[in-house]
């Protein structure tokens, strides 16, 4: 048991109103504590409060009541006997009276009444008193706020929890209610109001009863606050939103059909209002209360209903056209709200009473009017848009009553069915069986237009219907209806107008014909199967047109692609629905002649469409996506023969468009809809296939073109393997590598040695490679990019050797190939990874002692002795006869690759590779200027120059994320932070080299290194060393200007410290290196070679206005005048920037 | 005595939606025109504002984008406005205001004519003397209170 004492202190400091509200919620949780531990009983609490609880003192004592309770309701949970729930809250309920100390009062009510029934309950007797009191002692009107809402909290508990104990009370109690809520006007409060009423309603549903003698006086409440109307803008300061409002008026008001008299009038009213939302409102009100009073109530109302309907619908139609509209004749719409609201409205009455609306509609004149005098010829330039907005609504109103059911249906179409295809031209009488007509029944060239639309809303209306029901069971039998009957009957003529429309109709009106008409095909194709109104000959009749329409009418590229849309989706319809029958036809028609063109020659149309056709019929469905996978495999493998065998280019072309259409469409697909791995396999040995049936006397043209095509299509292929399947393409890729003509002699000695042979070799085949050649290594340095980090290469040294000697002549992919190996090789050679028969450090020492990098010169490496630990790769100049430089900017190249992969693993020697490139940009530091220019092997300042660049370009290759590989689509080992990582490493040993380093080359070279790793380094690392970097930067920036071979890296660097300017923390660096930030602005706000740079340069300045007035006046005249000349820019958007500047700082006063 | 407005109930017209410029174009044409004139004065940071009332030049049909003319060439800007009524003491106010706009925003190089619209004012010829003569508008700022209503006129910001 806890010492008194303590708990006592804990009272008083709650009770005393000195203290601070911080401290009374910390002796709330205090005695909680105690109290749930039992380390306090519930009864010895309120012994001790005593006097708390009944002094005359009304502060103290609301003060210790309102303890409490609040230590009830912090005890809900806790179990309490019987007994001392019932003294609890007859203490309460007395208290209630108490009208100093209700706040109390009213939350120890709340708090027992809230309690779960395991726990100990208020009885219903004591409940009761609760009523009792509540009726007789509660102002709630008079209260503040958060009294009130105690006060309807308490109301709601007590209805929703104590049914029993509120009924008897009857009148009185909704008396209560009446007079607690009326005039509310605080949003919480009206939340819990409006469900106060929703719920009491519900206690008392009997027409004669209590209830329905209070719903006027209720209602006239409720009514007031129709439609919800906020005057604040955000609902964040109240916290209830508008909506959360409303929703909780909608209840309230359908929460009985009592208030049927009143509130229906209520909103007819209300839809006069000018106001949208207030319309909207209405009907979604009207809709939703329809439905809860029942037809029987809303009977005497339909006529008033019909007449606002009719108002929104037709007198003054406002639906939007769709953004698109222009393209399809200005004919589709996109419902506004109202509309939106409307046809709810319009489909919840119909479906609970179909007779009572649709008497009106069909027997309205004014619709009547409009349906049969559309007029015959359809001018779309001239014809209103209000008339446009009629048809869609009429067209609307048809469908929505139509599709809520079989009567319905049935009704609307006897109305108007056979009158609009009377209109369309069709005679009603020829529709038997004759044969198919060859020549359309339509002769006259002018259709209806608004009739052929009407007639393909109700199309789509009846199909809906059939929809709705095909989850149903049992199916209704559709096919004695009468709209089914009709149908059925005018298929025939339906196709041939929607044909000939196609064909007849051209000028401005065309699209807009079309897009109805091909709606209309599809409709008609895509009737489930087991009802279906159009025969089997009728839908193939329909494929059969759309198909050819397809492959011989591509000029009209909207109308062609109309009709590709409702193929595919015809396609999708049958997949979906399982539909057999339909879909043997489908096959038969659609997919495989789309299929043949691919290799048919027709050289008419364009590929690209070729190519669209072919990828969306697949889409269609996993069989006909493998049919047109299997046609295509066929062609490439066919146009390739044909060019590479026979030596006929022509279809190059298309194999280029192929591989692509696998790479963008196909190989996705597959990926997102779970297709087998089949597919990408195929596709990959197919290459190697075609590689190898052709000899290398064939390849006299080199086309990069396809050779990419090729690679990427490769990669992707790979990529989307699994294990197993990868090792089978890399098995299929080394024979083909391995019988190649270049591939190293089986016999030479150890791969690792640096060997005279590999020296002579690559002396003889580096400039000699066969366009084959440079198809397979380009293709085995895709397949092993894409390898799973898992997967078994073979003879890894041997490829290695062979992609070390592809780099030196310049071969990126070889190069990035490599960096993709020392990336996946297991670090050792564990159990898991018996296959692999190198590990990566192997792997490095392989590369390192290799003698590509014997090209470049000794004294790099006796400079980057001086840094790193000896083990550095030796550039040594062993070969001579080849074009050095170039050869050297190649293996800088290729290092790079390699160095990246090491540095997303996190190995740690990539130190090395850094060490080299580090070793290039210093190697005429000490020996004053181009010590090299003696040298009779390297020479030319040219060349050093471009040397340098790429060694300070190799930093950008290092840590810029690559599309091409080294990513987490190609299975990349990425170790997370790993950029910061390098960061952290390379910038000391950056920065004490740009310290020491003063001549200007290669202070301009460190600076472009510097650059490239700054700006690639992600913001929040630079800017938790942002003091230490930002005078670097500036002086970066200073350096990079002089020469403008530097104009990316500049603007890389200026967008950097943009960011760090715009970072909180990063401000504060700013603030202190203020002077040479701005003077470097400055410089770079007139920078001749890039506009983007001076752009950025004076929104930098813009935000440097912002910084403490203190630091920055005294620049404010030297900007002025630099801005100055920045007005006068040739460029637009840098005068806007420079207005705006100055604008900014010409304010600072 | 405070004297009553001149022009105490001014039509008021909507703001116009603004022609969106196509997208960056390397290659655009990027000489000075008028849109860009009529963006500056109007649209970047405080509008400049009709002396009397709190609506902007634009609101009161004052200004326009047809009303501004620029030679590229000859580095010539003219622009005329209109004051909302024909005996407007404010016209040369305004006047003051678009010229002290434009010496900031655009190099010294161009030189501006300001006018009123032919037949908008009683003193037009007066009123354009007053506004292209550099010594009167030199003297003119120099004016305390009248430096004072311009600079209230460019930097106050919208409501």
């Amino acid at each position: 048991m806890a010492n008194p004492a303590e708990y006592v202190k804990h009272i008083e400091l709650y009770v005393n109103s000195s203290s601070s509200p911080s401290q009374q919620a910390a002796s709330v949780d205090a005695l909680t504590v105690l109290l749930k531990n039992d380390l306090l009983t519930l009864e010895a609490l309120v012994r001790e409060m005593d006097l708390y609880l009944t002094t005359t003192d009304s502060i103290i004592r609301s003060r210790g009541i309102l303890l409490l309770g609040e230590l009830l309701t912090q005890l809900m949970s806790k179990p309490l006997s019987n007994s001392a729930v019932h003294v609890l809250i007859g203490f309460f309920t007395d208290r209630l009276e108490d009208w100093r100390a209700l706040r109390g009062a009213l939350v120890g009510c709340l708090a027992l009444m809230g309690r779960k029934t395991d726990v100990g309950v208020v009885t219903e007797n004591d409940a009761k008193a609760v009523v009792n009191s509540y009726t007789k002692y509660l102002q709630v009107q008079s209260m503040g706020q958060h009294d009130r809402k105690l006060c309807f909290e308490l109301l709601e508990c007590l209805l929703e929890r104590y049914p029993n104990a509120v009924q008897p009370l009857g009148d009185e109690f909704l008396y209560a209610i009446c007079e607690g809520i009326d005039e509310e006007k605080d949003p919480q409060c009206l939340m819990i109001t409006f469900h106060i009423v929703e719920v009491a309603a519900q206690l008392f549903p009997d027409p004669s009863g209590p209830f329905a003698s209070y719903a006027a006086d209720i209602f006239e409440i409720l009514g007031r606050y129709f439609p919800i109307h906020f005057t604040h803008q955000n609902g964040e300061d109240v916290g209830v939103s508008r909506d959360e409002l409303s929703r909780a008026l909608l209840l309230a008001f359908a929460s009985t059909p009592l208030f049927e008299p009143f509130a229906i009038p209520l909103l007819l009213d209300k839809l006069s209002s000018s106001l949208p939302s207030a319309k909207v409102e209405s009907f979604k009100y009207l809709g939703y209360c329809a439905l809860r009073y029942g037809s029987d109530r809303m009977a005497k109302h339909a006529e008033a209903l019909w007449s606002s309907l009719k108002d929104v619908l037709y007198t003054s139609p406002q639906s939007a056209l769709y953004v698109e509209s222009e393209s399809y004749g200005g004919m589709v719409f996109e419902d506004n709200d109202v509309m939106i609201e409307v046809l709810l409205l319009l489909q919840g009455l119909t479906q609970q009473n179909s007779d009572l609306l649709l008497n009106m509609i069909l027997g309205d004149e004014d619709i009547n009017m409009f349906i049969y005098s559309l007029p015959q010829s359809w001018n779309f330039d001239s014809v209103p848009l209000q008339i446009k907005q009629r048809l869609h609504s009429v067209g609307r109103l048809l469908s929505v009553s139509a599709k809520s059911s079989m009567a319905s249906c049935n009704r609307v179409f006897e109305k108007f069915f056979s009158r609009l295809i009377e209109a369309l031209g069709c005679s009603v009488g020829n529709h038997s069986e004759e044969s198919y007509p060859t020549e359309y029944c339509i002769l006259s060239s002018r259709l209806n237009y608004g009739a052929l639309y009407l007639c393909v809303e109700l199309l789509d209306a009846c199909r809906c219907l059939v929809l709705a029901f095909k989850e149903a069971t049992p199916i209704p039998d559709f096919i004695h209806e009468a709209w089914c009957c009709m149908v059925q009957d005018f298929c025939r003529s339906l196709i041939n107008i929607f044909l000939s429309s196609l064909e007849i109709v051209s000028g401005s009106a065309q699209n807009a014909f079309a897009y109805s008409a091909v709606k209309g095909l599809r409709l008609l194709a895509t009737f489930p199967g087991i009802f279906t109104p159009v025969s089997e000959p009728l839908f193939e009749n329909i494929l059969l047109n759309l198909v050819s329409a397809i492959t011989s009418r591509f000029d009209k590229i909207l109308l062609w692609e109309l009709e590709l849309k409702a193929l595919l989706e015809i396609g999708l319809f049958i997949d979906k629905y399982q539909e057999s029958e339909k879909a043997s036809s489908f096959d038969r028609i659609v997919v495989e002649k789309i299929v043949y063109l691919i290799s048919s020659g027709d050289p008419a149309m364009p590929l690209s469409l070729k190519m669209q056709a072919v990828c969306d019929i697949g889409m269609t469905g996993k069989n006909s996506m493998l049919t047109v996978v299997q046609g295509m495999d066929k062609a490439i493998s066919a146009k390739f023969a044909q060019a590479y065998v026979d030596g006929n280019f022509e279809s190059v072309e298309l194999i280029i468009k192929l591989l692509e259409c696998f790479n963008v469409r196909l190989l996705p697909w597959f990926e997102t809809n779970g297709g087998s791995e089949e597919v990408p396999l195929n596709l990959a040995a197919l290459i190697w296939d075609m590689i190898d049936n052709c000899s290398s006397v064939n390849f006299t043209v080199q086309n990069n073109e396809l050779l990419g095509a090729a690679m990427m299509a490769m990669k992707q292929a790979v990529r989307c393997c699994s294990q197993e399947s990868q090792e089978k393409i890399v098995h299929r890729a080394f024979r083909v590598l391995s019988a190649s003509t270049f591939f190293p002699v089986k016999d030479s000695p150890t791969a690792t040695s640096l060997s005279k042979s590999e020296g002579l070799y690559l002396n003889h085949h580096v400039d000699k490679v066969s366009y084959r050649d440079e198809w397979i290594i380009s293709l085995y340095a895709s397949v092993v990019i894409a390898l799973h980090p898992q997967t078994h290469v073979q003879n890894v040294k041997m490829v290695l050797r062979l992609f070390l000697m592809a780099l030196a002549k310049g071969h990126i992919p070889s190069a990035q190939a490599l960096g993709s190996l020392v990336n996946k090789l297991p670090s050792k050679i564990s159990e898991l990874h018996l296959s692999q028969e190198c590990d990566v450090e192997e792997a490095i020492d392989a590369i390192f002692s290799s003698g590509i990098w014997n090209f470049c010169k000794t004294s790099t490496v006796r400079k980057c002795n001086d840094y790193g630990n000896g083990s550095e790769i030796y550039f040594s100049n062993s070969l001579n006869g080849l074009n050095q430089s170039s050869v050297c900017i190649s293996a800088i190249v290729g290092l790079a690759w390699i160095g990246k992969g090491l540095i997303m693993r996190g190995h740690a020697r990539v130190k090395d590779i850094t060490m080299t490139f580090l070793g290039f940009l210093l190697k005429n530091t000490n020996n004053g200027d181009f010590p090299l220019l003696h040298d009779p092997m390297v020479g030319e300042e040219q060349e050093v120059m471009s040397l340098m660049k790429s060694a300070a370009d190799a930093f950008h290759i290092l840590m810029s994320d690559s599309e091409d590989c080294l990513n987490r689509k190609y299975h990349a080992v990425i170790r997370p932070l790993y950029k910061q990582r390098f960061y952290n490493t390379i910038m000391p040993i950056l920065l004490s080299s740009m310290r020491q380093s003063d001549a200007l080359t290669t202070r301009s070279m460190l600076s472009r290194s510097f650059a490239h790793i700054v700006s690639e380094t992600p913001l929040s690392a630079i800017i938790s060393e942002a003091k230490k970097l930002i005078p670097l930067l500036v002086d970066s920036l200073s350096t990079l200007t002089e020469d403008v071979l530097h104009k990316d890296v500049i603007y890389n660097l200026i967008l950097v410290l943009s960011g760090i300017l715009m970072d909180k923390n990063g401000q504060e660096a700013v603030v202190e290196n203020a002077r040479v930030i701005i003077n470097q602005l400055v410089g770079l706000a007139i920078y001749p070679h890039m506009m983007v740079i001076r752009e950025t340069a004076l929104q930098c300045l813009v935000a440097m206005s912002q910084l403490p007035h203190s630091r920055i006046y005294p620049l404010r005249s030297k900007v002025l005048q630099a801005i100055g000349k920045a007005l006068d820019d040739p460029k637009r958007a840098v005068r806007q920037e420079a207005v705006r500047c100055r604008q900014a700082w010409f304010g600072l006063k | 005595m405070t004297l009553g407005l001149i022009n105490a109930n001014p039509v008021v017209h909507a703001k116009k939606e603004r022609v969106a410029r196509p997208a960056d174009d390397p290659h655009a044409d990027d000489a000075v025109d008028p849109l860009e004139i009529y963006d500056i004065l109007l649209f970047f940071f405080s509008n400049i504002r009709d002396p009397e009332h709190p609506y902007s030049l634009e609101q009161l049909s004052v200004l326009s984008e047809e009303s501004i003319t620029v030679d590229e060439k000859l580095g010539r800007i003219l622009i005329t406005f209109t004051p909302t009524i024909q005996h407007c003491s404010m016209a040369t106010v305004i006047g003051l205001c678009l010229r002290e706009k434009l010496k900031d925003c655009f190099p010294a190089h161009f030189k501006v004519d300001i006018k009123v619209a032919p037949g908008s004012h009683a003193d037009e010829e007066a009123v354009n003397k007053q506004l292209n003569d550099k010594e009167r508008v030199a003297a003119a700022l120099e004016n305390p209170n009248l430096r004072q209503l311009v600079d209230e006129c460019l930097y106050s910001s919208e409501l």
